[in-house]
């Protein structure tokens, strides 16, 4: 499996945020996008998920399966944490597990992995920032996807939630999962870097 | 016992579970004395036996009143003294007075019918009880549309505030709004000279709804601070240190 | 279809629970109601003849009220863009979300059809013809309205501008809806004819409802 993309432009409000970008990275494989504020990490892995359509240029997948578009096999983790504060901990999870589809992993198991299992039936709405991050991180186990792509998957994680992290991206990408994770900073794990956004 | 020695929730659930039960054995029994006595009561010479929906139609209609009253003063200590209890008692006070709204209603209905011969007559009263039901709602909503009980209860004690000083004039526009429209059609329910036979009866049932409603406030405001202590306990164990 | 029902079950949950809106669609249409004789005076006769489109108006205006989140609450917390990510099509998504949302916030509204009959002396037959139309009728404000709540998340407005939108579309419904319940109740049309085309425009909606909405979506989303 290879995610590539090549000359991708993006433009965002009538304003060319970059173009003629070349990535690419293969099963089992980080890439690191660093760069400036404004230069466009995140449009990047929205261009890459499908929730924005580029300018110009090209991203393909070659090997993966066949009949699912690169969205359907990618988890995206934004800077929103998607979670609904009326519902506990467990149906947050459960939903999005049951809405992703694919191969499913326990929710229990998922949530011991991000050391939440002990609020399983609080209502997300009594986490804390860092909390609810390790719960969208559970939704990366729960349901299974081969793409992680990451929007400063740190953020908000105290250190022993960085290193807990860390851990399951090496499982992740030891299992030939791919993650382009943008970033300020660094992952915990080794990983190629992709700089955007330097002025010539 | 002043209210200083109430303001400790734990405290108040000690005492309201040493109270409780006499106070709904005494609400059994007057209600079961003031049903008896109504069901006793002679037939009024125009209206028949259907004048006994009076005795718990009149005691709901100045309940849903004084439950008012009540989360108004609630709401006093909510935003004035800031007394512990005061949010609890509001919050739990709104729903028992929209059922007693909502019967007040309800009976007031089914006696229009035999009167009026509809059941509903947009008379002065029944539309004052009617929007006033439709306040205790609008409150419960805005109890119901904020999470944290502590941040809903100020605005509610605004609303609850500014609800106790709209309520006359919402009763004097619909008054006037009545009578300018249908002069001769208010029918005049009860009226103010009450035969001793309707009177006695009467207000047992109204001391007993009153007793009823005590009742039932400790007993709601015991459950909302168990709810609180629930929460509070929940959001201890949810900011307990992640592995 | 576990995807759709998912989703279905969590709309309805989260609607439902502390902080939902969807019995506030409901006391919004009681208020509405209680509001027009005070505007129309006490006429019991007049308030009768008045009662269908008081009633209708009422339904459209608190379903109307309830959409502006359909999809604000969703983009406001990035469960959007998984939504769009899915495997499911985007327009079986909305479809789904829309019945969610009718099934929670559109019914409770016919629900309460006949205690508002009540208050505005409408008999059984009038009554049981307003919730009947109202029960074919409601679909398509959602179904319609919910274009208008994909465009207004699109362009981060809600509230106001979903009402200027959506209003306009939802005429027909209101004519169909109001003059099949007329005829149900006094004639001289039969009812058969405005309750199919009734029937016809919500069938309609529940096809180009999700296909607008989830076109307005994928093109709209940053």
């Amino acid at each position: 499996m290879r995610l590539s993309g090549s000359g991708v432009r993006c433009v965002r409000g009538g304003r060319e945020v970059f173009s003629g970008l070349d990535f690419a990275a293969s099963a089992g494989e980080a890439l690191a996008v660093t760069g400036p504020n404004g230069s466009g990490k995140t449009s990047l892995l929205r261009l890459i998920a499908g929730v924005l359509t580029s300018a110009g240029g090209s991203i393909g997948l070659e090997g993966g399966e066949q009949e699912l578009t690169l969205a359907e096999q990618a988890h995206y983790l934004g800077h929103r944490d998607a979670l609904k504060p009326a519902l506990s901990v467990a149906e947050n999870l459960l939903f999005w597990q049951e809405f992703l589809g694919g191969e499913a992993c326990d929710i229990a198991e998922s949530l011991t992995a991000v050391g939440l299992d002990h609020a399983t039936h609080l209502p997300a709405a009594f986490l804390s920032a860092g909390q609810r991050r390790r719960l969208s991180i559970a939704r990366l186990l729960a349901a299974r996807r081969p793409i992680w792509l990451l929007d400063e998957p740190t953020n908000a994680l105290d250190t022993s939630g960085q290193a807990l992290f860390a851990a399951l991206m090496t499982d992740h990408l030891a299992r030939g999962g791919l993650i382009i994770a943008a970033t300020h900073a660094p992952l915990g794990i080794a990983a190629r870097e992709l700089r955007i956004g330097i002025s010539e | 016992m002043t209210l200083i020695d109430l303001a400790n929730p734990t405290r108040f659930l000690t005492l309201t579970a040493r109270i409780l039960p006499w106070l709904a054995a005494a609400t059994a029994i007057l209600l079961l004395v003031g049903l008896y006595q109504a069901a006793m009561a002679p037939d009024d010479y125009q209206q028949g036996s259907t004048v006994k929906i009076m005795f718990v139609h009149v005691p709901n209609a100045w309940l849903a009143m004084f439950v008012w009253g009540v989360m108004s003063l609630a709401a006093l200590g909510t935003l004035v003294w800031r007394h512990p209890l005061a949010d609890v008692a509001a919050k739990a006070a709104a729903p028992i007075g929209a059922a007693f709204t909502f019967l007040a209603l309800v009976t007031g209905s089914l006696w229009g019918r035999p009167m009026w011969g509809t059941y509903w007559e947009w008379d002065a009263r029944l539309t004052s009880v009617l929007i006033m039901f439709l306040m205790y709602l609008g409150l419960i909503a805005l109890w119901r549309a904020v999470e944290d009980p502590s941040r809903a209860a100020r605005a509610a004690a605004i609303l609850t505030l500014v609800g106790a000083l709209n309520l006359p004039i919402i009763k004097f526009s619909v008054d006037w709004w009545n009578t300018l429209h249908q002069p001769a059609s208010v029918l005049r329910m009860g009226g103010p000279s009450l035969d001793r036979a309707f009177l006695i009866p009467l207000l047992v049932m109204a001391v007993a709804f009153s007793l009823l409603f005590v009742t039932l406030h400790l007993a709601a405001m015991r459950n909302e601070i168990l709810r609180r202590r629930v929460r509070r306990l929940q959001m201890m164990q949810a900011g307990r240190r992640s592995a | 279809m576990t995807a759709l029902a998912a989703l279905i079950r969590r709309d309805i949950k989260i609607a439902l629970r502390v902080g939902g809106g969807a019995l506030i669609g409901v006391l919004f249409f009681l208020t509405v109601v209680v509001l027009m004789p005070f505007a129309v005076g006490p006429d019991l006769a007049l308030l009768t003849r008045l009662g269908p489109a008081i009633l209708w108006l009422g339904a459209l205006l608190a379903s109307l009220l309830t959409l502006d989140r359909l999809f604000m609450a969703d983009h406001e917390d990035g469960s959007l863009d998984l939504i769009v990510m899915s495997r499911t099509p985007l327009e079986l998504t909305c479809a789904a979300k829309a019945l969610a949302h009718w099934l929670a916030a559109g019914l409770p509204l016919i629900l309460a059809t006949p205690v508002l009959g009540l208050l505005l002396n409408l008999d059984a037959t009038a009554t049981s013809a307003v919730a009947l139309t109202l029960l074919a009728g409601t679909p398509a404000l959602t179904f319609t309205g919910m274009i208008g709540a994909a465009l207004a998340v699109t362009l981060h407005r809600g509230g106001l501008l979903l009402a200027v939108l959506v209003l306009p579309l939802s005429i027909p419904v209101l004519i169909f809806g109001v003059a099949a319940s007329q005829a149900a109740i006094s004639g001289p049309l039969s009812f058969g004819t405005p309750f199919s085309i009734l029937c016809a425009l919500s069938l309609v909606s529940l096809v180009i409802g999700p296909f607008a909405a989830a076109a307005s979506l994928r093109h709209g989303l940053d």
